[in-house]
């Protein structure tokens, strides 16, 4: 299947989490923290931490370690806190 | 709303302990209804390539399994209590709410890893031991291509065989606790008692055949990068975990995998009001916890391996169905199982605790609470200056523990930093999980899964 990462045509497998896809691309980081504005990616890998938070077919706050993908996602780095568009 | 949908045995999580309670409960005819956060079975341990369509595990007939689904709630009714669900994909707006009503409930909801902070832990690049473990078993992904894995126990050493598997180089396994003697005078030994000879021999094999270093007393102090981690520095520690001056080693790598042990994940025995104690549920015997009809197994009664956890769950799924009236015969090789297994972890426990020099590794301005981007030196002052000394009162005034992660990951830290002696003291949550408001509303109508009522036997 295929998937947007910021825009850009990603490959993606069934049972790929957006993390998976992610990593597997190079990527360990995809969201700015709401403070200081700083990089983060997968911390804890098994949906506990919240760091990982990402936005999906415009809706933010997802758990890349936990969501797994669908042809067509839409997924892009998440920017501090950021309501659904 | 919502209808009231019925099972007798509501069984929470579906690795070690919750895969045993469903079937033993299963086994005497009553109906059970195993709800789990994953699409495949096997909870962490377990844990299966979420790629394939194979499943490992088989349930017995009759047995619901609610796959992506969240329990958020548990609350007390007559008769039992009810399980309030979410199925569907991870944080969709759009996943289906289901109640279900039980009498009887098994928590098995496991642990996570304990990660310390130190000077850059924050950056991308530095994992949990457990996320490069789901990540090589689940994703067939390496969290980096040079990795070095650090932190203390047993559980290093086949996340260092699962990263080698997925093709990175491990440079090197640090244990910060002290080689230790007698029947645990190896690492592999560490294990063995627990019948696992042969999977830690595989691991000592693959640490062998990769020349991978194996060192005990030593700790990664501080990671460094700008937007990622490109080095770290590692020191010797003394007995307390204090690094032993001019010890410090400076390592290239691009990911750090860190684990001190494990944290239960504790939320919805608390919302059930179960008793803790040490940051554990109180079980009994029969695996039941101090309120009527709910049950507990595995990592939440204490760490113990998924050996242990296996053997709760039997006597947790057991004692659930007798409760609901079913027809049981004692569960006495399980039983005895238990035993022995809780002689191993205590042995266990005590030669991989975390020990307080830990807290020297920080500096002023290392992260505490990564959500809220609290530092340590936010947290002293909270504390010193403001005396916000409960828990509650250094949340306020900290903000440690108030993010999104809901104080699961600085939790028994700022516990312990802030002198807390309670290590669960963060871990009430109203809230098991996060849920959008546009689902507490109920925006969409509540669907149900067709369950029959009643016991079958």
């Amino acid at each position: 299947m295929r998937v947007r990462v910021d825009g850009e045509v990603c490959e993606a497998e069934e049972g790929q989490t957006v993390a998976g896809v992610l990593l597997a691309a190079g990527r360990n980081s995809w969201r700015s923290t709401r403070r200081g504005g700083r990089p983060r990616g997968v911390f804890c890998g098994i949906g506990v931490c919240f760091d990982c938070l990402v936005v999906v077919n415009g809706v933010p706050d997802v758990r890349a370690c936990q969501r797994r993908v669908e042809p067509d996602d839409e997924i892009r780095t998440q920017h501090g806190a950021e309501l659904p568009s | 709303m919502s209808r009231t949908v019925v099972s007798s045995i509501v069984v929470i999580g579906a690795g070690p302990a919750g895969l045993a309670a469903t079937r033993a409960a299963a086994d005497t005819g009553a109906d059970v209804t195993l709800i789990d956060a994953a699409p495949k079975l096997g909870g962490q341990y377990h844990r299966q390539d979420a790629r394939t369509g194979d499943e490992r595990f088989a349930l017995p007939a009759g047995v619901q399994h609610l796959r992506e689904s969240v329990v958020w709630a548990i609350e007390p009714i007559d008769g039992g209590h009810r399980a309030h669900v979410r199925t569907g994909p991870a944080d969709s707006p759009d996943r289906t709410g289901t109640s279900i009503d039980a009498a009887a409930l098994v928590l098995a909801t496991g642990a996570y890893d304990r990660a310390l902070p130190f000077p850059g832990w924050d950056l991308p690049g530095v994992f949990t031991a457990g996320a490069a473990q789901a990540l090589a078993k689940g994703q067939g992904v390496a969290v980096g291509s040079r990795v070095l894995v650090a932190g203390t126990g047993p559980f290093l050493l086949p996340v260092a065989s699962s990263l080698v598997g997925v093709g990175a180089e491990v440079v090197a396994i640090l244990e910060a606790n002290a080689a230790v003697r007698g029947w645990l005078s190896n690492p592999f030994g560490a294990l063995a008692g627990a019948g696992k000879a042969g999977e830690l021999a595989a691991y000592a094999a693959t640490l062998v055949r990769h020349r991978i270093p194996y060192r005990a007393r030593r700790a990664v102090i501080e990671a460094h990068g700008a937007d990622r981690v490109e080095a770290v520095t590692t020191a010797r520690l003394d007995a307390d975990w204090s690094p032993l001056p001019g010890s410090e080693k400076t390592m290239e790598v691009d990911a750090v995998a860190v684990g001190f042990g494990f944290t239960p994940q504790l939320e919805l025995a608390v919302s059930a009001r179960c008793e803790l104690r040490d940051g554990f549920v109180v079980v009994d015997a029969a695996q039941a916890t101090s309120v009527p009809g709910v049950f507990a197994a595995g990592e939440l009664t204490g760490i113990g391996g998924a050996t242990l956890s296996a053997a709760e769950g039997a006597v947790a799924g057991a004692a659930a169905a007798r409760h609901v009236g079913a027809e049981v015969r004692p569960p006495l090789q399980a039983m005895r199982r238990i035993r022995s297994g809780r002689r191993f972890a205590a042995a266990l426990g005590e030669a991989y605790p975390v020990r307080p020099g830990w807290r020297t590794w920080l500096r002023d301005d290392t992260l505490v609470c990564r959500c809220e981007e609290v530092d340590y030196a936010a947290l002293r002052g909270a504390r010193n200056d403001r005396d916000a000394t409960g828990s509650r009162s250094l949340k306020l005034v900290s903000r440690a523990g108030l993010g999104l992660c809901q104080g699961r990951v600085c939790g028994a830290n700022v516990a312990e930093l802030s002198g807390i002696d309670d290590p669960a003291a963060f871990a009430g949550r109203p809230m098991a999980v996060p849920l959008r408001l546009c689902e507490l509303a109920g925006a969409d109508p509540e669907a149900t899964p067709e369950i029959e009522p009643g016991v079958k036997v």
